[in-house]
């Protein structure tokens, strides 16, 4: 902890060869960087559809778009905001940190690693292609539940849907090889010292994370395959005339669709469990109970796929045994949040953009939370099951805690990833309007819901307008909201100040290294001799080796 | 002193809790639309508890949150650390065990209300279905029936969804595309659907079944106010879902009555149908879609 002032060597790389990023590289940092921007990317063009849709929603009547269009829209925004942004860009920034956290030099795969990331630029062109197909884009919406989606109005072999079914297909392969080579790098690679109950809880989270991947994934490629076969080939798996089983799609699809929300939601656990100690200078409160959550979430989160489903045609005792295992999930889910509030209590705050976004996603995490357990009791889940209400609530998650824990990450470890400071002033605008959109846009769909306002509708009943003009507004100012950022980043990259090794004066491997880090992560690979968050340990910290 | 001054300040804080959360949680009623079915009143009860306690965890971490970010503000640049510890193996036990508490609590809330409610009875239904070598091919597209514990009802509603319309079959084999329903009487419902996924939902009902093809899924409730409400299919099925809307009227047993004779006194005729009368009058905007079916011919359009 001694090194503090120690300035960064962006000097000592005159000439960054910024071709490197468009190559197939095999360093997991460039792979890290690869994922993160292209997922971006992604973020930004279904966002754009998102306001759309908003901008149709403005009024009752359909004015805007074609009622195909706006199913083609919600299908492919939810979509790729799933498996084109949220996954990837968290799989990207572990692939940038977990080497670093750990003390590894790399990706136990590294060649693994960058097919892996090359399949994604190339599906997601591929999915956002179906929009010049006659037929239009996959319209059933994200979870393509049949028999909609094998109806394929256009009679074409090449339909939107047949398109979306092989992307879905493809991303799979992807994580299932980013799964792989997690779980190898984070059970082989680690340093000496660095025991399972030494790591930061980010690698915990990423672990946990992507063994849900390889438990659940191949159940989606599944269904995802035999929907294939029913749609180009006329076979009869889900097709209810002819004995097929539709509900058994959906058991299917949620099997893993639903831990699909933790192996998205767990990371960001992690991007607080590093951010809060560091700016609160307080050791992670009940470390050990919390990386013991975050399998406590992975496995309960495989037995609550049916909550999903309690309108569909699911027996009472399978709705009363899901409705339980769901509701379990806010035990370790609790555990968490309450360490972060005691790891806050009494501390040293400081109130820099990345721990804004990480206490904002914690608070809207914990409303998020509490509305899921509400949808996960039964009797009000059938009023709200596919309303406005479960839109708001996984908006919550997904934007309000997932997204707003991307964004504390990509603040907190741009001065180590970039070498350079952003502007502080520039990440507070972001902040706040990223902040007030979110509110804006995701909480007035909860009393939509509560009032009746079904999902996936391109016109509605005039009652429902005005919160929807709300919702539409807040909308725009998250699209908005972006700009500051981008501006930020691109800038800050450019030209911002060069940053120290340590700017947050943080603990963790990553910190020990220059900024941006070498090529070869570590000179020599450290020995760890401390538990992780020492905070408070100063003298500790100075006298071992592993510190510097 | 201080530390009887931070007992004090802690119990104001959990007496504001209460009160505060108390109070939402009875605000939670007006949230709802009205309550049109006897189903509608102890969801809307379970609700009220659900808000109330969810109003209690939030404003509690929120505020403790709060606190510290008010209070225990640093410079920038002071870069000291805070206390050096770790945990509290007690205090760590005492915030799992209560949301364990807190979980049986509203899961048994919740069970016990999905009993009263009882939608397609909680014992375990067993249907198996084994098509024998002799029987037809098309035996197995018979109905099947979620529900073995039959309710004693006063009416039986056949439920027809198909793309994109509703029509409701009534003792006598009189039909409609509006859905009439004598008030204070228990109703069952058979959902059926021709083609996808469709579902069933009227807001002021509170209850909502999917309608599963080639499947009867019974459904019963109980009507409770007279009224005007609107019925909405709540599975996306397709290019026309949001124009999937019907009538329905909750009214007295002798209006009811005098309808459904009105009604079998009239020739079946086809009903109008938004989405029908969209796809073919409207020039057809944007991509191949599946055309509607025909509107249903019912006595009573």
């Amino acid at each position: 902890m001694t090194q503090d002032i120690q300035m960064g060597n962006a000097g000592s790389d005159p000439q960054p060869n910024r071709w490197r990023y468009f190559s197939f590289s095999t360093d997991h940092k460039v792979i890290g960087i690869q994922y993160m921007v292209t997922s971006f990317i992604f973020f930004l063009i279904a966002g754009l559809f998102s306001m759309l849709m908003r901008a149709e929603l403005l009024t009752p009547e359909l004015n805007l778009l074609s009622r195909p269009l706006y199913n083609g829209l919600f299908t492919l925004h939810g979509t790729m905001m799933i498996f084109l942004w949220i996954i990837p860009c968290l799989v990207g920034l572990a692939n940038y940190l977990v080497p670093l956290m750990i003390g590894a030099r790399d990706m136990a795969f590294p060649r693994l690693n960058a097919i892996a990331f090359w399949l994604i630029p190339p599906t997601g062109i591929f999915l956002l292609s179906s929009f010049l197909l006659p037929s239009g884009t996959a319209q059933a919406g994200w979870w393509s539940y049949p028999p909609v989606s094998i109806q394929n109005p256009s009679g074409h072999l090449f339909n939107g849907e047949l398109f979306w079914i092989l992307s879905v297909a493809l991303l799979g392969i992807s994580s299932i090889m980013g799964g792989v080579n997690f779980v190898t790098t984070i059970v082989r690679l680690r340093a000496p010292g660095m025991t399972y109950f030494r790591m930061p809880i980010f690698v915990w989270t990423v672990l946990s994370a992507q063994l849900l991947q390889l438990f659940c994934l191949p159940s989606l490629t599944g269904a995802a395959i035999l929907l294939f076969f029913d749609l180009a080939f006329g076979t009869s798996f889900f097709d209810p005339f002819k004995e097929g089983s539709p509900v058994l799609y959906q058991h299917l699809f949620w099997f893993y669709s639903h831990p699909a929300v933790y192996v998205m939601v767990l990371p960001a656990l992690g991007i607080f469990s590093e951010i809060i100690p560091a700016f609160s200078r307080n050791p992670l409160f009940g470390y050990i109970s919390v990386a013991l959550a975050s399998f406590g979430i992975a496995i309960v989160s495989i037995f609550v796929w049916v909550h999903h489903m309690f309108a569909s045609g699911t027996p009472g005792w399978m709705r009363m045994l899901f409705m339980f295992t769901t509701m379990l999930v806010a035990v370790p889910t609790g555990v968490k949040v309450f360490a972060w509030t005691a790891t806050i209590w009494k501390g040293k705050l400081h109130m820099e953009t990345p721990m804004l976004f990480a206490l904002a996603g914690i608070i809207m995490f914990l409303f998020g939370g509490i509305t899921g357990v509400m949808l996960g009791s039964v009797p009000f889940d059938l009023h709200v099951n596919n309303t406005y209400f479960v839109v708001g609530h996984f908006h919550y998650i997904v934007f309000n805690t997932i997204t707003m824990a991307i964004y504390a990450a990509m603040y907190f470890w741009f001065p180590k990833i970039t070498g350079r400071m952003y502007a502080e002033g520039w990440g507070k605008i972001h902040f706040v309007l990223t902040f007030i959109g979110a509110n804006l846009t995701f909480f007035p769909m909860h009393p939509l819901g509560l009032q009746g306002m079904v999902r996936r509708v391109s016109s509605y009943n005039p009652q429902y307008q005005e919160l929807n003009i709300v919702a539409s507004l807040g909308g725009f100012l998250l699209g908005i909201s972006t700009l500051p950022f981008i501006v930020n980043i691109v800038a800050s990259w450019l030209q911002g100040r060069p940053a120290p090794n340590n700017p947050w004066h943080a603990t963790g491997l990553e910190w020990t290294v220059s900024s941006p880090p070498p090529v070869e992560n570590f000179e020599e690979i450290p020995i760890v001799t401390l538990p992780p968050y020492s905070y408070g340990h100063d003298q500790l910290a100075a006298d071992t080796p592993t510190q510097k | 002193m201080q530390k009887i001054l931070n007992t004090l300040l802690l119990a104001v804080f959990i007496a504001v809790l209460l009160v505060t959360s108390r109070w939402v949680g009875h605000q939670a009623y007006s949230w709802m639309p009205t309550q049109g079915t006897a189903e509608a009143q102890k969801v809307d009860d379970l609700f009220s508890f659900l808000v109330a306690v969810g109003t209690f965890i939030f404003l509690g971490i929120v505020g403790l949150i709060m606190y510290s970010v008010l209070l225990y503000r640093v410079p920038k640049g002071d870069f000291s650390d805070g206390s050096p510890s770790r945990g509290n193996v007690k205090l760590e036990i005492v915030w799992t065990i209560v949301p364990v508490l807190f979980v049986m609590w509203i899961a048994t809330q919740s069970y016990k209300i999905y009993q009263e409610i009882d939608i397609q009875g909680l014992t375990p239904i067993v249907h198996l279905h084994i098509p024998m070598a002799d029987e037809p091919a098309n035996a197995a597209t018979e109905p099947t029936d979620v529900n073995t514990r039959a309710k004693p009802v006063a009416l039986e509603v056949m439920v027809m969804a198909k793309q994109w319309s509703w029509a409701f079959r009534y003792p006598g084999n009189i039909t409609s595309t509006e859905l009439h329903l004598p008030v204070n009487e228990t109703v069952r419902l058979k959902l059926q659907s021709q083609d996808v996924l469709h579902g069933f939902y009227v807001p002021e009902f509170r209850i909502k079944q999917d309608i599963i093809p080639n499947r009867t899924l019974n459904f019963t409730l109980t009507p409770l106010r007279v009224g005007k409400y609107r019925l909405r299919d709540s599975q996306f099925s397709g290019t026309y879902f949001p124009l999937m809307e019907a009538d329905v009227y909750v009214e007295s047993s002798d209006a009811y009555n005098q309808w459904l004779t009105a009604s079998a006194s009239q020739q079946p005729s086809p009903a109008k149908n938004s989405a029908f009368s969209e796809h073919t009058l409207g020039a057809v905007r944007g991509w191949p879609t599946i055309v509607p079916a025909q509107p249903p011919i019912v006595n009573q359009p």
